[in-house]
């Protein structure tokens, strides 16, 4: 009995932890850093509304006065322009890049999603 | 002056009383700290009125209280030496014969004094306890 | 079924090597398939050991002593809670406990990232797996739970009455959650800096768990410490020793990470420092977890000088070096892209407060491992004790609470004269006022530094209440919502900032507590016969009367005694002495139900104002003449018994007198009462450092909540929308 939970168990795991072996393409993706840049680019951009959106705060708080508030809401937001820029070049490069070769293994997404945090 | 120029002053300022106050940190800590001995070391070598951090094991049949003072040996691990340690203070729950302590104490003589509240008693990972529900499982073992 | 653990301790072990492999030839060669293949080993991992667990687990709740573990470390009369947690009172179980919740955490954390940090999450899982597959190997090869008796005892050697206590039940999983949630952030680290992918993702991606890391761990240390305050006998809840400076150590970096990463985040700064503050954080769990097993250091807590030292020492050298080798290697990837602006800035603050935190870490590691350190220099092992520790650790958490509150009023960037005035004019003023306030009680004046804290600690709780007032204000002006909607509305919508805001205060009303409980305490230590008072710190404590009592564990010697306070009642506490028999049968049939274990159960009166707090010590010596005559009629009775062949039932009727002899024995405590020894402790505010610490772990998971995916979109469209009009602007 004690053999059987055993080797179920073992069954079980190797299916299990096998399955995407037999379902998916295997090799890199091409565009493995493309993509991960991407999603450096879109932390970078969320974390820059948040730095927008806490200097807004602090102006409210009274943390900072209005012409401070304006000289940083200005660089900040130049900041996520930027950002913003480069999101659209590197969008731009892996479409790109995709379209020269086809579709990615084991068929994901084109762009990652958004960070949660 | 540049910023560079002054960001590497800083940086200099910062380490010189960062590796400072490590330094006092250490010297204190030597000059502060107190040897741990065992029971044949501080025979062989106290000196009367330093204080020592005896660490031992207390010795079987050796516990004795009296009037608010605890008695005890612990003999060291090595030799086959005990000291005697008289004890007022705190003694921790674990506390008993043949388990692993650590007191500071100061010679006297023959006699080692502890330091009010310094005993550390080792806790075991297990001990050994009679079965509590008198006579129905005790057969094969009373 | 100790057949089936072992089994799967084994497939444990092979599965966590194949999610090594898998990640990193998926990462390097192999590809997606490979890499998931490697994450589902994770998640198979976490099942399989989920199933070893349970496995131990009933065995405890059912008492099996044919597992080693349960029959040394249970017995049937342990109550049912107490043997559920019994699992990990040992080494083999707190080993399995680590393992499983490494795996659980792991899971969890892969299966959040699944979709991004594509490139670092592979290697971070070979990490994790490598650590999975250390301690698998350590139970499998070294402390095994699954080992099994030839001969099953009818009964096991019980727990360690000192751990039964519902804190130290809860203090190990809490702690080991935060060592393995640690780990997390630690993996992804190294994946990073494998591949190179240094940016923001990685840390957006592990920072809640470092923040989680950081509340089990937190609420693991506090729990040892009220445990030390209201079990052991000494009254105090915090003595340096090295197993408690083990945990602290983690939590210390680990609160630096957790701000440092802010201003990494904000302006791409402090990249090298943070990268060495996660490594470090992840190997001094690891290290913590080395010092309760491996008997280097004498402590309290050890489990006992054992095997596993080496191991572990070879694993956290390799952490170390593999740490270093990685930053070095790619500090150019880690060169800062901003500077600080301004030296009154948020961001300077932070790096102040982080530089704090890492002096203090290294206090408590120096002092912590100084009797090797001193060894190693001298030959001669030496210990430094707690008023070295205090010399160096007060004005650190000084500086550090001051800091706290001065943090949420700076802005980031720059700070100005106008800030100033607007910010810290009413903190400023309150925290004079609570300093003076102090200063004016009776006796105070003689501890200017505890007044002068309390001042700091008025400071950060009115700049915190400043914040939240401004905030709630600030959302009543555009949303026009009643004030207790407005704050709920305001604190949701940000929670890191206000919830960090409540951490501050919380740790630092926890830091007062300890501040003035122990600049004005009042300890006393007396022997008092009943009916016979003592004087503490202007109460008056009389020995009312003794209590004893024999049950089916222990018997309990104690007293009840009366607390008033100018001739008004306060309280009434109770405190009595637990003795567990002991198998010892040399100390005699009567003798060996006083010769076992002993433990203290506090009496505690625990108020706003101040704790009042005993504890018995009574001399059984008066008993051993009586104890003597019992085991001496009693041996002389077994023996006449057995002389004549009698039987199971004589044997029985003998043991139940035998329990009425004892009952008897302990009775004497009450009916021919001797001088206890008494230690009483009157503590001013000490209720305060529990309440801090509940609020400061309530500050934790406001800013851990994540925030609704709606909200978050919500409030980040509206900014989207602005920007890509600036956006517009600039390419036209």
């Amino acid at each position: 009995m004690e053999l059987l939970i055993v080797f179920a168990v073992v069954l079980a795991v190797a299916a299990f932890v096998g399955a995407p072996l037999r379902t998916r393409a295997r090799g890199l993706d091409p565009d493995a850093g493309l993509r991960a840049e991407l999603a450096d680019l879109e932390a970078a951009k969320e974390a820059k509304y948040h730095e927008i959106r806490d200097a807004e705060l602090d102006r409210r708080t009274g943390k900072l006065s209005d012409e401070d508030h304006r000289a940083l809401d200005a660089e900040l937001r130049a900041e996520a322009v930027a950002l913003l820029k480069k999101l659209d070049a590197v969008r731009a490069r892996l479409a790109a890049a995709q379209e020269a070769d086809g579709p990615a293994p084991g068929g994901e997404a084109a762009t990652p999603s958004p960070p949660v945090g | 002056m540049n910023p560079s120029r002054k960001r590497r002053i800083r940086l200099v300022v910062a380490l010189t009383a960062a590796l400072l106050a490590a330094g006092a940190l250490v010297y204190t800590s030597f000059s502060a700290g107190s040897d741990e001995k065992t029971a044949g070391q501080l025979l062989d070598g106290a000196v009367a009125g330093k204080t020592y951090t005896l660490a031992g094991t207390v010795k079987d049949g050796s516990v004795r209280r009296a009037d608010g003072v605890l008695w005890f040996k612990v003999r060291d691990p090595h030799r086959p030496v005990s000291v005697r340690v008289r004890y007022t203070g705190l003694v921790p729950d674990p506390f008993r014969e043949g388990r692993g302590v650590m007191v500071k104490v100061v010679r006297r003589g023959d006699l080692f004094v502890g330091e009010k509240d310094t005993m550390v008693t080792k806790c075991p990972s297990k001990y050994q306890v009679a079965p509590p529900r008198p006579g129905s499982r005790l057969a094969s073992i009373a | 079924m100790a057949t089936v653990g072992r089994a799967l301790l084994i497939v444990a072990f092979a599965v966590a090597l194949y999610g090594v492999g898998a990640s990193l030839y998926g990462a390097f060669a192999g590809g997606r398939a490979w890499v998931d293949s490697g994450r589902r080993a994770v998640y198979a991992l976490a099942g399989v050991l989920t199933g070893a667990f349970a496995i131990m687990e009933v065995a405890f709740l059912r008492s099996d002593f044919s597992f080693n573990v349960v029959a040394t470390h249970s017995s049937t009369t342990t109550p049912t809670f107490y043997k559920a947690t019994a699992a990990w009172s040992s080494q083999e179980g707190s080993l399995l406990l680590w393992v499983w919740l490494l795996s659980v955490w792991s899971s969890l954390a892969l299966a959040l990232t699944r979709r991004r940090v594509r490139e670092v999450a592979p290697v971070a899982t070979a990490v994790l797996m490598t650590f999975a597959g250390f301690f698998l190997m350590l139970t499998i090869f070294w402390a095994n739970p699954f080992e099994t008796l030839a001969a099953v005892p009818q009964e096991g050697t019980g727990l360690n009455p000192l751990l039964r206590h519902p804190a130290m039940m809860f203090h190990p999983p809490m702690l080991y959650s935060g060592y393995t949630l640690f780990s997390i952030p630690f993996a992804f680290a190294i994946g990073a800096l494998v591949t190179r992918r240094l940016n923001a993702e990685w840390i957006v991606s592990t920072r809640r768990f470092a923040l989680a890391a950081w509340l089990c761990l937190g609420v693991g240390i506090v729990l040892g410490a009220r445990w030390s305050y209201t079990e052991l006998g000494w009254g105090g809840y915090w003595a340096w020793d090295p197993v408690e400076n083990a945990s602290l150590l983690p939590w210390l970096t680990g609160t630096a990470f957790i701000h440092s990463i802010m201003i990494q985040e904000r302006r791409g700064m402090l990249k090298v420092w943070n990268a060495s503050l996660v490594l470090a954080t992840g190997t001094l769990a690891i290290l913590g977890t080395f010092l309760v097993r491996s008997g280097i250091l004498d402590s309290i807590h050890a489990f006992g000088a054992s095997t596993l030292g080496v191991p572990f020492l070879i694993l956290i050298g390799a952490m170390v070096l593999g740490s270093v080798g990685l930053v070095v290697s790619r500090r150019a990837e880690l060169r800062t892209e901003h500077r600080i602006d301004s030296l009154l800035s948020r961001e300077a603050v932070f790096l102040a407060q982080n530089v704090i935190l890492v002096a203090l870490a290294f206090v408590v590691w120096w002092g912590t491992f100084f009797p090797l350190i001193s060894e190693a220099v001298t030959g001669t092992r030496a210990s430094v004790g707690p008023p070295w520790f205090d010399k160096y650790t007060v004005p650190l958490a000084f500086v550090l609470v001051a800091l706290s509150g001065i943090g949420p009023l700076v802005p980031w960037r720059r700070l100005t004269l106008a800030s100033v005035r607007r910010g810290f004019v009413l903190p400023a003023v309150v925290g004079g006022v609570v300093a003076l306030a102090l200063l004016l009680v009776p006796g105070a004046w003689s501890q200017p530094k505890a007044a002068a804290f309390a001042g700091v600690v008025g400071f950060v709780v009115a700049s915190v209440v400043q914040e939240l007032w401004r905030g709630m204000r600030a959302r009543q002006s555009s949303a026009q919502e009643s004030a207790p909607v407005a704050l709920a509305g305001i604190v949701r919508r940000n929670r890191r900032r206000y919830g960090g805001y409540v951490v501050h205060a919380g740790f630092a009303t926890l830091l007062l507590g300890v501040a003035v409980s122990s600049s004005f305490q009042h300890a006393k230590d007396v022997s008092l016969k009943p009916g016979q008072s003592a004087r503490v710190g202007g109460y008056d404590i009389r020995y009312v009367r003794a209590t004893s009592h024999a049950g089916s564990e222990k018997i309990s010697l104690g007293a009840v005694l009366d607390v008033s306070k100018g001739g008004k009642h306060v309280a009434t506490l109770r405190t009595t002495r637990g003795f567990y028999p002991s198998q010892d049968v040399t100390q005699g049939i009567v003798g060996r139900f006083f010769g076992g274990e002993s433990e203290s159960e506090v009496g505690l009166q625990a108020g706003f104002g101040r704790d009042v707090w005993t504890v018995i010590d009574p001399d059984i010596a008066p008993l051993e003449p009586i104890i003597q005559q019992g085991n001496d009629t009693f041996r002389r009775a077994m023996t006449g018994i057995l002389a004549r062949g009698g039987g199971r039932q004589q044997l029985a009727q003998l043991y139940a007198l035998r329990d009425v002899a004892v009952t008897a024995v302990a009775r004497r405590f009450v009916t021919r009462p001797w001088a206890a020894d008494f230690r009483f402790i009157v503590s001013p505010l000490a209720t305060w450092i529990w309440i801090g610490a509940i609020v400061t772990f309530l500050g934790g998971l406001i800013a851990l909540w994540p925030a609704p995916a709606t909200a978050r979109r919500r409030v980040t469209a509206g900014y989207a929308a602005r920007v890509a009009r600036e956006l517009a602007r600039t390419t036209q």
